[in-house]
C-alpha cells in the first residue's frame, strides 16, 4: 500500500509551506515536495495605481523583506522615470539594504535555525525555539535578539519604521541622514561585531556534530546565479548578475535587470503557487540554479572588507570549486553578516553620507522599467509597465525562493529517502526534512506574493485514497 | 500563577506584524516568563491546541483553508486579537476583490509564465472569490490597528491582556501607515 507523508506546516519558516513525501508498496520514499500554499495577486492589483505608489505598496509583500522590495521596485520606477539616483541617496539605500541583509540574517539563524543546531535536530519540540535557546545558551540567545535589533533600529534610525518604512521612493530617499543617527549607528557597532563574532564561534563549534545532515540537505551540484561587481567582489544592491556552472565556470556574466526576461524564465507546476525559475537557453527543469548566500559565496572571489575577507577565505576552505551541500547556507549566511557590519562601517565614513541632496525627480520617460538587487535569501526581481500618465499596466515579479524551488524540492526528496526507511520515521527524521528548507531560509510569503497553513498529519492512505491511518504532532 | 497560553497565527498577511512583535526584542524573554508561545511560526507544534488564552492573528481571510482556522482558532481560544491591518480591515490583500481571483491567477501562472502555463490545484487550497477581515468571520475581541502595529503597540497590549490592567493603545495606533 502506498502511503503519504505530510508535513503541514512546516515550522520556523518564513511563511507556510507544507511538504508530502509518498511512499511506495514497500515504504520507500517515491517522491517529495515541497508546496508553497497561497498567492495574493501583486502582480494584478497593482494595475492602474500610479507607478510612485510601488514601492511602498509591493514592501506589503513582505514583512520580513520589505526593504529588498523597496528597493528593487524603486528601481524599476528610476529605470521607468529614466533617472540615476544622487550618490548620496545610493548609499544611504546601501546601507538599508545591508542593514536588513543582517536582521534578516540574524532571524534566520538564530531565531529559525538554531533550535535545531544548539539544541538538537532530535531535542523535544516543545522546546526547540528561540525561547528554548534563551534558556539553555542565554548569551546566544540574547545575540540573536541583539544582532536583529541591530538591523532593524537602523531601518527605524534611516526610515522612521522598522517595517514598510516610506522612505525610500522612485528617485531616491526622502529625507537626508542627520549627524545624530549617523553617530547613534556608529556606537551601535561595536556590540553587533560582538554578537556576530559569537555566532560563528557557536556555529564552528557544532558543524562538525552535522556530517550527516551536511551529506544529504541538498547536497549536490548545481548552477549558482548571483549579483556581482566588475571587480568580482559581493554585491547586494547593485552589480550585474552572474551565473556559474557546477564546477564555477561562467555561464553567463552582466545580466542586467534589462536583460532579466531574456535570460530568466517561470515554468508552473501544479503543487505550488511558487513557480519554479529557470536559465532559459538550458532549458526546464536542466537550467535550475541556486541563489542566495551559497550561491553568492560560490559566485565571487572576494568579499572586499578586512574581517569577512578571512572568514571567507576559511570558509572556502570546505571545497576546492562550489560548495555544494545546502547546510552551509548557515555559514555563508554568518559570513556575510559580518560583511554587512563592516560595510556599513564603511558607508558611514562616506564624506558625502551626510548631504542634503537625496532625491532627483522625473516623470514618466519610458513605458517599460526593471529593477533587481540582492534579498537576503537571493536575487529579487521586479518588472513594470505603465501607461502615458504613470498608471501601471502590467507587472512581474521573480523572487529568491522561486529561483530556489527546483533546488528545495530536490533537496527535500533526498533528505527524505535518507531518514524515512521502510516507511519509518521519527519526530527527529521530519524536523530534519525541514530543516532542509530552513538551510535556504525561502521566504514564502515573498514568493507567492503569499502564504497558508495547517497541522502536522501524518496520513497513511490507501492506493483508492482512504486515510487508513493518522498520526498528529 | 500558572503562565497563560499565547498562539499567533499568519493568514493573508505578509509577516510584517510578526516581525513587528518579534521587535519587541529583549522584551520578548520577559513576555515569555508570563505566557508560553503555545503555537506559532516561531515554535513547532502543529496543531492548534485545544485551550489558548490569547490568540493573536495576522492578516486577513483569501482562502478556504484560511477559513476553516480562523474558525478553528475562534472555537479554542478565549481571546482573539486582530493584529494589524490586514486582520482588522482587509487591508493590502483585499486590494485584489475588484479583480477577483481568477484574474490574480491568470497573470500569474499563465501569462506571466515560460512554461507548462497552468493554475496550480494539487494540495494548494482554493481561493475564496472576496478577502475579508477576520471579523466578518469570528467574534474578535481586541484590534490592534497598525501596518504593522508598532513593537510599543504590542508590548503595551500583552501587558495588559497578561496582567488583567486596562488597555488602551489609541495614542499608539496608527491606521494605515
Ligand atoms: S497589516 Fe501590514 S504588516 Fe501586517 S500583515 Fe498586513 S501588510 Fe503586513
Amino acid at each position: 500500500m502506498s502511503q503519504t507523508i505530510t508535513i503541514d506546516p512546516v515550522t520556523r519558516l518564513e511563511g507556510h509551506g507544507k511538504i508530502t513525501i509518498h511512499l511506495n508498496g514497500q515504504g520507500e520514499v517515491e517522491d517529495a515536495q515541497f508546496h508553497v500554499t497561497q498567492v495574493r495577486g501583486f502582480e494584478k492589483f497593482s494595475e492602474g495605481r500610479p507607478f510612485y505608489e510601488m514601492p511602498s505598496l509591493m514592501a506589503r509583500i513582505c514583512g520580513i523583506c520589505p526593504v529588498s522590495h523597496l528597493i528593487a521596485s524603486a528601481k524599476a520606477c528610476e529605470a521607468i522615470m529614466s533617472v540615476r539616483i544622487p550618490h548620496t541617496a545610493a548609499q544611504l539605500r546601501r546601507m538599508l539594504n545591508l542593514a536588513q541583509m543582517v536582521q534578516s540574517h540574524a532571524l534566520s539563524f538564530f531565531h529559525l535555525s538554531s533550535p535545531d543546531l544548539l539544541l538538537g535536530m532530535d531535542s523535544d519540540p516543545a522546546h526547540r525555539h528561540i525561547f528554548g535557546v534563551a534558556a539553555a545558551r542565554p548569551d546566544l540567545g540574547l545575540a540573536g535578539i541583539g544582532l536583529r535589533r541591530f538591523g532593524q533600529h537602523i531601518i527605524e534610525l534611516l526610515g522612521d519604521k522598522r517595517i514598510h518604512p516610506g522612505w525610500v521612493v522612485p528617485g531616491g530617499v526622502t529625507e537626508p541622514l542627520a549627524p545624530s543617527k549617523r553617530d547613534e549607528i556608529l556606537a551601535m557597532l561595536p556590540e553587533a561585531y560582538a554578537n556576530v563574532q559569537l555566532a560563528l564561534t557557536a556555529y564552528k563549534q557544532i558543524a562538525d556534530r552535522f556530517q550527516q545532515e551536511i551529506s544529504v540537505f541538498a547536497n549536490f551540484p548545481s548552477n549558482y546565479l548571483g549579483l556581482i561587481n566588475d571587480d568580482e567582489s559581493i554585491e547586494f544592491t547593485d552589480g550585474t548578475l552572474r551565473l556559474i556552472d557546477p564546477k564555477g565556470e561562467i555561464i553567463e556574466d552582466g545580466i542586467t535587470a534589462n536583460r532579466f526576461t531574456e535570460a530568466i524564465g517561470e515554468a508552473v507546476e501544479p503543487f505550488s503557487y511558487t513557480k519554479f525559475v529557470y536559465y532559459k537557453p538550458l532549458g526546464y527543469p536542466q537550467g535550475s540554479y541556486r541563489v542566495g548566500p551559497l550561491a553568492r559565496l560560490n559566485i565571487v572571489k572576494s568579499i572586499g572588507t578586512p574581517l569577512a575577507e578571512k572568514e571567507f577565505a576559511e570558509y572556502k576552505q570546505l571545497s576546492s570549486g562550489p560548495i555544494e551541500s545546502s547546510f552551509f547556507y548557515h555559514h555563508a549566511r554568518l559570513v556575510e553578516a559580518l560583511y554587512g557590519i563592516e560595510k556599513i562601517e564603511e558607508i558611514l565614513t562616506d564624506p558625502l553620507i551626510l548631504d542634503k541632496h537625496v532625491r532627483a525627480t522625473a516623470g514618466v520617460n519610458r513605458l517599460e522599467g526593471a529593477g533587481q538587487i540582492e534579498a537576503p535569501r537571493g536575487t529579487l526581481s521586479h518588472h513594470y509597465k505603465v501607461d502615458e500618465n504613470g498608471k501601471m499596466t502590467w507587472a512581474n515579479l521573480v523572487v529568491a525562493t522561486g529561483h530556489n524551488n527546483n533546488a528545495m524540492n530536490k533537496g527535500v526528496l533526498q533528505a527524505a529517502r535518507s531518514y524515512v526507511k521502510d516507511g519509518k520515521f521519527t519526530e527527529g527524521a521530519l524536523n530534519r526534512v525541514e530543516a532542509v528548507i530552513r538551510t535556504f531560509d525561502p521566504c514564502l510569503s515573498c514568493s507567492t506574493h503569499a502564504f497558508g497553513q495547517m497541522p502536522l498529519v501524518l496520513s497513511l492512505v490507501s492506493p483508492d485514497g482512504e486515510i487508513v491511518d493518522q498520526v498528529v504532532r | 500563577m500558572s503562565k497563560l497560553k499565547l498562539a499567533t497565527v499568519w493568514l493573508d498577511g505578509c509577516s510584517g506584524c510578526h516581525m513587528s512583535f518579534l521587535d519587541m526584542d529583549e522584551r520578548l524573554l520577559e513576555l515569555a516568563e508570563f505566557v508560553d508561545v503555545v503555537y506559532s511560526p516561531i515554535v513547532d507544534t502543529k496543531v492548534f491546541p485545544d485551550e489558548v488564552d490569547i490568540a493573536l492573528v495576522e492578516g486577513a481571510v483569501a482562502s478556504v483553508d484560511d477559513e476553516i482556522k480562523i474558525k478553528k482558532i475562534r472555537a479554542h481560544s478565549k481571546m482573539v486579537v486582530a493584529m494589524g491591518d490586514c486582520a482588522v480591515a482587509g487591508n493590502v490583500p483585499s486590494m485584489r476583490n475588484p479583480f477577483g481571483p481568477e484574474a490574480i491567477l491568470e497573470r500569474a501562472y499563465i501569462e506571466n509564465a515560460t512554461l507548462q502555463q497552468q493554475i496550480p490545484c494539487v494540495v494548494v487550497p482554493k481561493l475564496l472569490k472576496v478577502v475579508r477581515p477576520i471579523h466578518e468571520f469570528v467574534k474578535v475581541d481586541v484590534f490592534l490597528p497598525g501596518c504593522p502595529p508598532s513593537a510599543e503597540t504590542f508590548h503595551t497590549a500583552l501587558t495588559a491582556l497578561v496582567t488583567g490592567g486596562p488597555l488602551d493603545i489609541s495614542a499608539l495606533t496608527r491606521f494605515g501607515a
